[in-house]
C-alpha cells in the first residue's frame, strides 16, 4: 500500500523586543538566573500584565508578511496548568481569538512553487526552566529559574500542507527567513528563539480523511526536524503495515538516538480550562495602526531573489546567496549602483568578502572600485584581491592604495611597444623560435615583459602587441 | 462639639488639625494606637498593627511639617489597610494561613498614593480569607467582631477595615468590593463604603480574588471622609490595563450639592421578596423621605434580571478565583508543606493545608465551571447573565440618576449564625452584587438602627464614573439623619 503523509508545523518564535510581554524586565540571554524577573513575571500576588506594544507590532508586521488577515480584536486568555515554571500556575495566550487568521508562505519544491496555509498566528508568553540536580528522576532539588518567562512569542501554526519532510524543512526556512529580514526574531534555534512542534499523520493515498497524528516536540535545528519526520513517517508507515494502529500522542525527537518517544498520551492530556484573562483588555487594532506597519515591511526572501534575478540579471544560485541575509544583497545592490559593470562579477566579490561584509569593515564602494579596475584593465585580479586585503588592514581607500602600491597596469600600447621591444632585441632566439613554429614562446615573452614591468603590464594588451610585432 | 475626643474626629477634622498644628501627628497616632490596644483584643479588627512603624512615621511627619513641607492631604492622620493591598516590608496575609508570612517587596498603588497623601500606617485590617465571604468569619486569624456589639459580625469581606472604622481605631480605610465587601461591612458598622466604578482604583499590588469584579474604594465614616480618600486613590494606574485614564472630578465639592430635581430610582426588585428585614426596609424609607425633602424626585424602575445575578456571580467569581488562587502553590513564596515526597504531593498539600474551607469551596466551583464541556452551559452562559445585567442598569438610568435600595437585606448577625449554610450567607450580598456585575459604582450610607440597636444602611447607585451624583444623594442623606458614627465600645 502506498501512503502519503501529512504534516503541520507549529512554530514558537521569540519576539525581537528588549522587553517582556507583559513587564519591563529584560530578554537578554545568558543573564544569571532569576536575574531578569520582577513581581510581574514571577507572579507575585496582585501583580498585573501590561502588554508590551512592540511585541504586537513585531507579530502585526509577520501576519503582514504572511498575508494573514490581521483580526481588529483579538483576546488573550489564561491556560491553566500546574507546573513550577509557571509561576501564575497560567500561561497568559491567544486562545479563540488570535491576532492574525489565514495566510500562506511559498515555498520552493521540485522546481516550482507549492504554497503552504498558515492557519493563524498568536501572541503568548513563555514559561521558565527548571534545573534538576543531579539525575533528572533521583534529583535532590529542583531549582526554578525565571528568566524565561513572560518572554514574548509568537506561535505560527500553519495549515497541514506539506506531504514530505523537505517540503517541511523548505517552510520552516523560508519563514525563518522572512521572521529574520523582519528583525521580528534573531531567529536562534540553539537559544531557543526559534522552535518547532510538528503534527504528523499518514494516510492510503487517495484516503481523504486524516490518519491520527503524533505531535513531535523537541527538534532544534532544521536537519533534526527533516530527520525527525523522515523517522516518524517511516515509524507510522511500519506500524499500519505490521497491523497496528497509531495512537494519538506527543512525541519526543531525541537526537542522539535519531528516534522519536512517547511523552504522553492523549488520554494524559491536560484540561488547560481556558478562559479570557480579566486582567487584560481586549487588544483593538486600528486600521490605522496596521497601514503605519505594512509600510515598515521590507522586501522579502522570495520577493528580493526574484528580483535581483531580473534587475541584475545574476543566476538564482547567486541571489539566493545574496538575499539569504538582507544586509549583503544591501551590500551588493550599493555596490552595483556605483559601477555597474557585469553584475555578476559583483555579486561573486559580494559573496567572496561575505564575512568582512556583514562584519562592516568593506565599504561597497571598495567592491565598485575593485570590479571596476578590473574589468577596465587597470589592475589585475591577484592585484585586485590583494588591495582589498590591504583596504580591511589599513583602512585606507581601495584606489589610494592602489596608486600608492603602484599596482595600477599599464595598458597604454605605445608604453608597452617600447618594452616589448626592448625584451624582442634582448631575445633574438626565441623570437627566431616562434616565428619557426614554437608558439608556445609567446608566453615566455609575456612573462619576460611582465617581469620587466614589475608586474604593472596588462597581459591581455602585451600579448595582443607581442602578436602585432612577432606577426 | 468642643469636647469631641480625638478618635472621633473625621478624616478631614483630623487632617486640618494636623495641618493646623493643633495637634501633632505623634499625638494623634498615638491616640488611635492606645485605643487600638485596648479595643482591639475585642473586635479583632487587625492583622497586623505597626506600632513602631506608625510611631516613627508619625515623627517623620511632624519633622518635616516643622520645616514647612506637608506630605499630602492626609499629612499625619492615621489610617488602616485592608490585608489585601500589599504593603513593602510589611507582611500581607489575605486572611490566609498561605500567605501567613508573605512579605511583598512592592506597595500596592492603593498603598502608595495613600502613603503619598501623607497618612500614616497604623496597621493591616482584618477580612475573609481572599475576601471570600461576608461576615469575615472566614479569616485564618480569627473572626473580627461588629464593634456595636462584639456578639455578631460585622459584614465582609472588609470587615476588618469597617469595624476598624466603626471603632474609631483609624481615621479612615481602604477594603475591596467583589460582590459587595465594602458596601455590606460599611451598612452593618454604621459607616460609609464605597464601592467605585471599575477601572476607577488601580488594581495593581491588590491581591486578586475574582479581578473583573473586585475593585478598591474607601470606608470612613463620613460622606466627605470618602469623597476625600477617593479622591486620592483614584486615577489612572499604567501598571494596571483596566484602570481607566480619565481626570479624576473633585468628589469632595459633589457633597454639598444640592439634591434638588434628582430623579432617584427604587428598584422594585430590591424591595420584593421575603428576605427584606422590615426594619432595613424601614430605614431605607427614611432615607427616601431625606432626598425627596430636599427636592429628589422618585422614578420606579425596574432590574428585570436581579434574581439571575447572586448565579452568575457565584460562578463568574470563583471562575476567576480558581485561576488566580493557583499561583499559591509553595514554590516561591508562602505557605510550603512539609515532608511530601514529589511534586504533585508538595503542591496538594500545601493547599490543602493553606486554604480554608470558603476558598476551596470556591476553587472547586470555579475549576469546575470552566472545564471543558462545562465552560458554555455555566461560566460562558454567566457572562450573558451579566451582559443582561449591565443592560439593565443602562436602561434605568435613562429614568433615574441614583437608583436607591437597602445594602444588605437585614442587621448584623450573629457569629456562627450563617457559617454552616454557604447559600444563606451568598444571599446577604443580594443586594450588592449586581453593581459589580455591571461595574458601575455604589455607597452606604448610614439610614438607621434596629430596634436593637444595630446600624442598617442605604445603597445608592449611578452610571459608570458618576461617584460625584452618590456623594451628592449620600450627603444629602447624612445631612438629615445625624447618627451616630462611632461604636459605642469600652475598652
Amino acid at each position: 500500500m502506498a501512503f502519503e503523509t501529512v504534516i503541520g508545523l507549529e512554530v514558537h518564535a521569540q519576539l525581537s523586543t528588549r522587553s517582556k510581554i507583559f513587564c519591563a524586565c529584560s530578554t537578554a540571554f545568558g543573564a544569571a538566573p532569576n536575574e531578569n524577573t520582577c513581581p510581574v513575571c514571577t507572579g507575585m500576588p496582585g501583580v498585573l500584565p501590561v502588554l508590551n506594544r512592540k511585541a504586537v507590532e513585531c507579530t502585526i508586521r509577520t501576519a503582514l508578511a504572511t498575508s494573514c488577515t490581521v483580526q481588529r480584536r483579538s483576546v488573550f486568555a489564561r491556560k491553566n496548568y500546574f507546573y513550577p515554571d509557571l509561576p501564575k500556575a497560567y500561561q497568559i495566550s491567544q486562545y479563540e481569538l488570535p491576532i492574525a487568521l489565514g495566510g500562506h508562505i511559498d515555498i520552493e519544491v521540485d522546481g516550482g512553487t507549492k504554497r503552504i496555509g498558515i492557519t493563524r498566528i498568536h501572541m503568548e508568553e513563555d514559561a521558565g526552566k527548571l534545573v534538576h540536580e543531579g539525575e533528572f528522576a533521583g534529583a535532590q532539588a529542583s531549582l526554578a529559574d525565571l528568566n524565561r518567562c513572560s518572554v514574548p512569542l509568537m506561535e505560527i501554526v500553519s495549515e497541514p500542507d506539506m506531504r514530505t519532510p523537505e517540503e517541511g524543512g523548505a517552510y520552516l526556512r523560508r519563514l525563518h527567513d522572512v521572521l529574520v529580514y523582519l528583525g521580528v526574531c534573531d531567529g536562534n534555534m540553539e537559544e531557543g528563539s526559534f522552535r518547532c512542534d510538528a503534527n504528523v499523520s499518514v494516510r492510503p493515498v487517495g484516503q481523504e480523511a486524516f490518519g491520527t497524528r503524533a505531535e513531535l516536540k523537541n527538534m532544534n535545528s532544521f536537519r533534526n526536524v527533516e530527520k525527525a519526520l523522515e523517522y516518524e513517517i517511516r515509524r507510522q508507515v511500519e506500524l499500519i503495515e505490521d497491523g497496528g494502529k497509531v495512537v494519538q500522542e506527543t512525541r519526543l525527537w531525541d537526537a542522539n538516538a535519531g528516534v522519536t518517544v512517547s511523552m504522553r498520551r492523549k488520554e494524559e492530556a491536560h484540561d488547560y480550562r481556558y478562559f479570557p484573562d480579566p486582567d487584560l483588555l481586549p487588544l483593538i487594532v486600528d486600521d490605522s495602526w496596521v497601514e503605519e506597519l505594512r509600510k515598515t515591511i521590507p522586501e522579502l526572501p522570495a520577493e528580493k531573489i526574484a528580483r535581483l534575478g531580473r534587475q541584475y540579471g545574476i543566476p538564482r544560485y547567486d541571489a539566493g546567496i545574496l538575499a539569504s541575509t538582507p544586509a549583503l544583497a544591501d551590500f551588493f545592490e550599493a555596490s552595483a549602483a556605483i559601477y555597474g559593470g557585469n553584475p555578476k562579477t559583483t555579486a561573486n566579490e559580494c559573496v567572496h568578502w561575505k564575512d568582512a561584509v556583514l562584519a562592516g569593515t568593506l565599504s561597497p564602494e571598495t567592491i565598485a572600485h575593485a570590479v571596476e579596475d578590473r574589468e577596465r584593465g587597470t589592475i589585475s585580479a591577484t592585484a585586485s584581491k590583494k588591495l582589498v586585503e590591504l583596504v580591511l588592514s589599513t583602512g585606507k581607500p581601495f584606489r589610494m592604495l592602489r596608486d600608492e602600491q603602484g599596482l595600477t597596469q599599464v595598458s597604454d600600447t605605445s608604453a608597452l611597444d617600447i618594452l616589448v621591444d626592448k625584451i624582442l632585441a634582448a631575445s633574438p632566439k626565441e623570437v627566431e623560435g616562434y616565428r619557426g613554429g614554437k608558439v608556445g614562446l609567446l608566453s615566455f615573452f609575456v612573462g619576460q615583459v611582465m617581469k620587466e614591468s614589475r608586474g604593472k603590464a596588462n597581459p591581455k594588451v602585451v600579448q595582443e602587441v607581442l602578436k602585432k610585432k612577432l606577426g | 462639639m468642643a469636647n469631641v475626643p480625638v478618635h472621633e474626629w473625621t478624616l478631614l477634622e483630623a487632617a486640618r488639625k494636623v495641618r493646623e498644628k493643633e495637634i501633632s501627628s505623634r499625638e494623634l497616632t498615638g491616640a488611635i494606637l492606645t485605643r487600638i490596644e485596648a479595643l482591639d483584643p475585642k473586635v479583632h479588627a487587625y492583622i497586623t498593627v505597626l506600632p513602631e512603624a506608625a510611631a516613627a512615621q508619625a515623627a517623620a511627619c511632624d519633622e518635616e511639617q516643622a520645616k514647612g513641607a506637608l506630605r499630602g492631604p492626609f499629612h499625619g492622620v492615621p489610617i488602616g489597610l485592608k490585608d489585601i493591598f500589599c504593603t513593602r516590608g510589611v507582611r500581607t496575609t489575605c486572611g490566609s494561613r498561605i500567605l501567613r508570612d508573605f512579605i511583598p517587596p512592592y506597595d500596592a498603588s492603593v498603598t502608595e498614593k495613600v502613603l503619598g497623601a501623607g497618612a500614616v500606617l497604623l496597621g493591616k485590617h482584618n477580612m475573609d480569607e481572599f475576601a471570600m465571604g461576608s461576615s469575615t468569619e472566614t479569616s485564618f486569624f480569627g473572626a473580627t467582631r461588629n464593634p456595636w456589639d462584639v456578639s455578631r459580625i460585622p459584614g465582609g469581606s472588609s470587615g476588618g477595615t469597617a469595624a476598624a472604622v466603626a471603632a474609631a481605631m483609624c481615621f479612615a480605610g481602604v477594603g475591596t468590593d467583589t460582590g459587595g465587601s465594602i458596601r455590606q461591612p460599611a451598612s452593618l458598622c454604621g459607616v460609609v463604603g464605597v464601592k467605585p466604578t471599575y477601572g476607577r482604583v488601580s488594581r495593581y499590588g491588590m491581591v486578586a480574588f475574582a479581578s473583573s469584579l473586585d475593585q478598591g474604594g474607601p470606608i470612613a465614616r463620613t460622606v466627605a471622609d470618602t469623597a476625600a480618600l477617593l479622591g486620592v486613590i483614584a486615577g489612572h494606574d499604567r501598571r494596571d490595563s483596566t484602570s481607566l485614564d480619565l481626570p479624576v472630578p473633585d468628589y469632595l465639592a459633589a457633597v454639598d450639592r444640592p439634591v434638588k430635581g434628582l430623579r432617584v430610582g427604587l428598584p422594585k426588585e430590591y424591595y420584593e421578596g421575603d428576605g427584606l428585614s422590615p426594619e432595613v426596609r424601614a430605614a431605607v424609607q427614611k432615607a427616601l423621605k431625606a432626598l425627596t425633602d430636599q427636592g429628589a424626585v422618585v422614578v420606579e424602575v425596574s432590574l428585570p434580571h436581579t434574581s439571575f445575578a447572586l448565579s452568575a456571580y457565584y460562578l463568574i467569581a470563583p471562575a476567576e478565583a480558581s485561576s488566580n488562587l493557583a499561583r499559591y502553590d509553595g514554590v516561591r513564596y508562602g505557605h510550603r508543606a512539609e515532608g511530601a515526597s514529589g511534586l504533585i504531593e508538595m503542591m496538594s498539600r500545601t493547599r490543602a493545608e493553606g486554604f480554608g474551607d470558603e476558598v476551596k469551596r470556591r476553587v472547586m466551583i470555579g475549576t469546575y465551571a470552566l472545564s471543558a464541556g462545562y465552560y458554555d452551559a455555566f461560566y460562558g452562559k454567566a457572562q450573558k447573565v451579566r451582559t443582561l445585567i449591565r443592560d439593565d442598569f443602562t436602561k434605568a438610568f435613562e429614568a433615574a440618576d441614583v437608583l436607591l435600595t437597602p445594602t444588605a437585606p437585614t442587621p448584623a448577625f450573629r457569629l456562627g449564625e450563617k457559617t454552616g449554610d454557604p447559600l444563606t450567607m451568598y444571599l446577604s450580598d443580594i443586594y450588592t452584587i449586581p453593581c459589580n456585575l455591571a461595574g458601575i459604582p455604589g455607597i452606604s450610607v448610614p439610614c438607621g438602627f434596629s430596634a436593637e440597636g444595630l446600624p442598617i444602611g442605604a445603597q445608592l447607585l449611578s452610571k459608570p464614573f458618576r461617584e460625584e451624583t452618590l456623594f451628592t444623594a449620600a450627603g444629602a442623606i447624612e445631612r438629615a439623619l445625624p447618627l451616630r458614627r462611632v461604636a459605642p465600645l469600652e475598652g
